[in-house]
């Protein structure tokens, strides 16, 4: 019973720190603008998709890895610029509709470009499972929890030592004010955009060599990464990392014991109960009504 | 009063005239196609449009069909039936095709269906499901074993094997939803017990728990992974990871080099029930299916430099199934043209040797597909 416990927990923390950095992005676009980034799956396909290609064109792995989420970022930063900032003073509805609209676009121009066919990249060392009392795990899961592990303490970092970290902070919490005390607003939207997207895009590569990536991986990850995001709290960093993971292990947990039919409809049931009874998310603030 | 007379007459002598008159050369043969180029089954639309376009040239460069030109016509219905529905009804009254291919999913061919019984055109579906065929549609046919056949397939090998206690691993997608139904069916038939019965998404990145369960299960002797295409990897990559020895089948879904490709090391060993053409160069030379599978993945693979999958090889095999219909009803008429389709018999295709009849608008047998199993990275007739 119990390496049979340990192999889905391990499993459901693999899942979690995919569906981690999915949220981790949700989050940042969250409260940098307030809007919704329905397009974060797609970030996470490109960098995979891209360094996917790159490797199989015969560019060296790490060079392939570094430049798929160097290009996924510029591309959340041209998306930022181009589709998002034009409307900067629509809805925040309307923006979020932009996002869906992007979503698209950049699945089909994947589709046209790189084509329809799935990529993999080769595992980053080796395929050799590991054993743990009597569970598996792939190196490459380690490589997922890692990149999760490093990413949450960069963020902390960024967020709490660098001014444009801080400035991104101050501009979550009051754009206005933020502007008056000098932060670029313009380009801390821009940067929002990017560093998501680079986040997502690690995801993508870690993860393609375990699931590969087609034109389409993102949009079920989008999903998941938008559910975990909300369920910790929209706008929270240790909501997302926490809501991840604890996704991640309600999805294997409820595969393993109950059945696999309903796994992907716990998780919406679940968001669906914390909103009713928690509207801020399991961890996040709560709301304070200005007077 | 004399100028109208005139006109009449003129009228009336080009009314007459024109059927008199030999149709012009230019004059081209229209084939419709809906197929699925975007969306959720894109990869099976892609090879299949890649495949009829081939096949436009090459019956051209022979002289055409009935000394006419072919011209192709082809619509994308982004893998959603609704729009195939449509885009038929274009075909048929805008474009004015002389037959249909497509529906590359089960649903929009049954979606394309009443229109075409109501225009009366003759359509050779791609799509899997046993419902194309059965009961059988008067102007329907389908050049592809379905699921059904698949099933039994996997299923009398299991029993040959001596496995008669089984799990199940199914997507959770419409075809494999569809397929899971089908195969519970046959099992039940053929004697064959699933003990266990597990669905993942085919979206997943990770199935292990799925499998673990199957792993630890008591008394089960095979797993059957009920998917295709980027599920049946992950799927595959897992099942090595867990260290599962049990036999492992997948169905013809998987029958593509792409899948040894991006399943590495891991998909050796794998059993499944695929077309000739996956093996056709194994063929003994006396195979009268062999020289044109293996002309076919020829062809193919140099011209679009990319691997030949069976989604292709269907499209080429309806494509020979209504050019032998009109060359011998030497006419495109649409129910002579039925008729002659209705009417195949020993038509050798990628598939299997095509007998149909007013009973069968599939006609091919079980015994055409073959088990094959992934041996050095490659199919290989299995024992």
């Amino acid at each position: 019973m119990l390496p049979e416990l340990l192999q889905f927990i391990l499993s459901g923390m693999t899942l979690g720190a995919m569906y981690m950095l999915s949220a981790l992005g949700f989050s940042m676009i969250y409260n940098a603008s307030g809007v919704i980034n329905f397009a974060q799956g797609e970030f996470i396909m490109a960098g995979g998709m891209a360094a996917s290609f790159l490797s199989a064109a015969g560019v060296p792995l790490p060079l392939a890895c570094v430049a798929g989420v160097m290009i996924a970022g510029l591309v959340g930063g041209l998306v930022e610029r181009l589709a998002v900032a034009p409307a900067r003073d629509a809805a925040v509805a309307s923006i979020i509709i932009i996002t869906i609209g992007v979503s698209m676009i950049l699945r089909g121009l994947t589709e046209i470009l790189l084509g329809k066919r799935p990529y993999a990249l080769p595992h980053f060392s080796g395929e050799a499972p590991l054993a743990l009392r009597g569970a598996t795990i792939l190196p490459q899961s380690l490589w997922v929890l890692a990149a999760g592990a490093l990413i949450v303490l960069g963020l902390s970092l960024f967020f709490g030592r660098t001014r444009i970290g801080k400035g991104m902070l101050a501009t979550s919490y009051d754009r206005l004010a933020a502007q008056l005390v000098g932060v670029d607003v313009r380009r801390v939207l821009t940067l929002s955009f990017a560093l998501s997207a680079a986040i997502g895009a690690v995801g993508g590569v870690v993860i393609a060599p375990i699931s590969t990536v087609a034109y389409d991986t993102g949009m079920m990850l989008g999903l998941k990464g938008f559910v975990a995001a909300t369920l910790g709290g929209l706008g929270s960093g240790p909501g997302a990392v926490f809501g991840g993971l604890f996704l991640g292990l309600i999805e294997a947990l409820t595969a393993g014991y109950v059945s696999s039919a309903y796994k992907d409809a716990v998780p919406f049931i679940l968001v669906f109960i914390v909103l009713v009874l928690r509207p801020q998310g399991l961890l996040g603030a709560k709301p304070t009504d200005r007077i | 009063m004399r100028f109208f007379k005139l006109m009449v007459g003129v009228v009336c002598a080009l009314a007459i005239g024109v059927p008199a008159l030999p149709a012009p050369a230019a004059d081209p043969v229209k084939v419709g196609a809906v197929l699925s180029l975007t969306g959720g089954a894109s990869s099976l639309g892609d090879p299949e449009l890649k495949t009829l376009e081939m096949m436009v040239d090459q019956t051209n460069k022979a002289g055409g069909l009935l000394g006419r030109p072919v011209e192709l016509v082809h619509y994308d219905d982004g893998s959603e039936p609704g729009k195939a529905n449509v885009l038929a009804k274009r075909l048929i009254e805008d474009d004015k095709v002389d037959m249909l291919i497509g529906g590359t999913t089960t649903g929009a061919s049954m979606a394309m269906y009443p229109l075409v019984e109501r225009a009366q055109v003759p359509f050779i579906s791609l799509a899997g499901a046993l419902v194309i065929v059965e009961p059988v549609k008067r102007w329907m046919f389908k050049p592809a074993h379905h699921d059904r056949m698949v099933g039994q397939r996997v299923m009398l090998d299991m029993k040959a094997r001596g496995y008669t206690s089984i799990a199940m691993l199914s997507d959770t997608s419409g075809f494999g939803q569809s397929a899971r139904k089908e195969m519970l069916n046959v099992a039940q038939k053929v004697g064959v017990t699933v003990a266990v019965d597990e669905t993942f998404n085919p979206k997943d990145t990770d199935v292990t728990t799925q499998l673990a369960k199957i792993k630890n299960a008591p008394g089960v002797q095979a797993l059957f992974v009920v998917t295709f295409g980027q599920g049946a990897v992950v799927v595959t990559k897992n099942i090595a990871q867990l260290g599962i020895e049990l036999p492992h089948y997948e169905t013809s879904g998987v029958a593509t080099r792409e899948y040894i490709r991006l399943a590495g090391p891991a998909a050796e060993g794998v059993r499944l029930p695929a077309p000739v053409l996956m093996v056709a160069a194994d063929l003994p030379d006396s195979d009268p299916l062999k020289k044109l599978s293996v002309d076919y993945v020829r062809e193919y693979e140099s011209r679009y430099k990319t691997d030949v999958s069976s989604f292709g090889a269907y499209a080429r095999d309806a494509w020979h199934i209504w050019v032998n219909a009109v060359t011998l009803a030497k006419s495109v008429d649409k129910a002579k043209v039925r008729d002659f389709i209705e009417n195949t018999t020993g038509l050798p295709g990628t598939s299997g040797m095509i007998n149909m009849s007013p009973q069968d608008h599939l006609g091919l047998d079980i015994s055409a597909l073959k088990i094959v199993t992934v041996r050095n990275g490659k199919f290989a007739i299995a024992d």
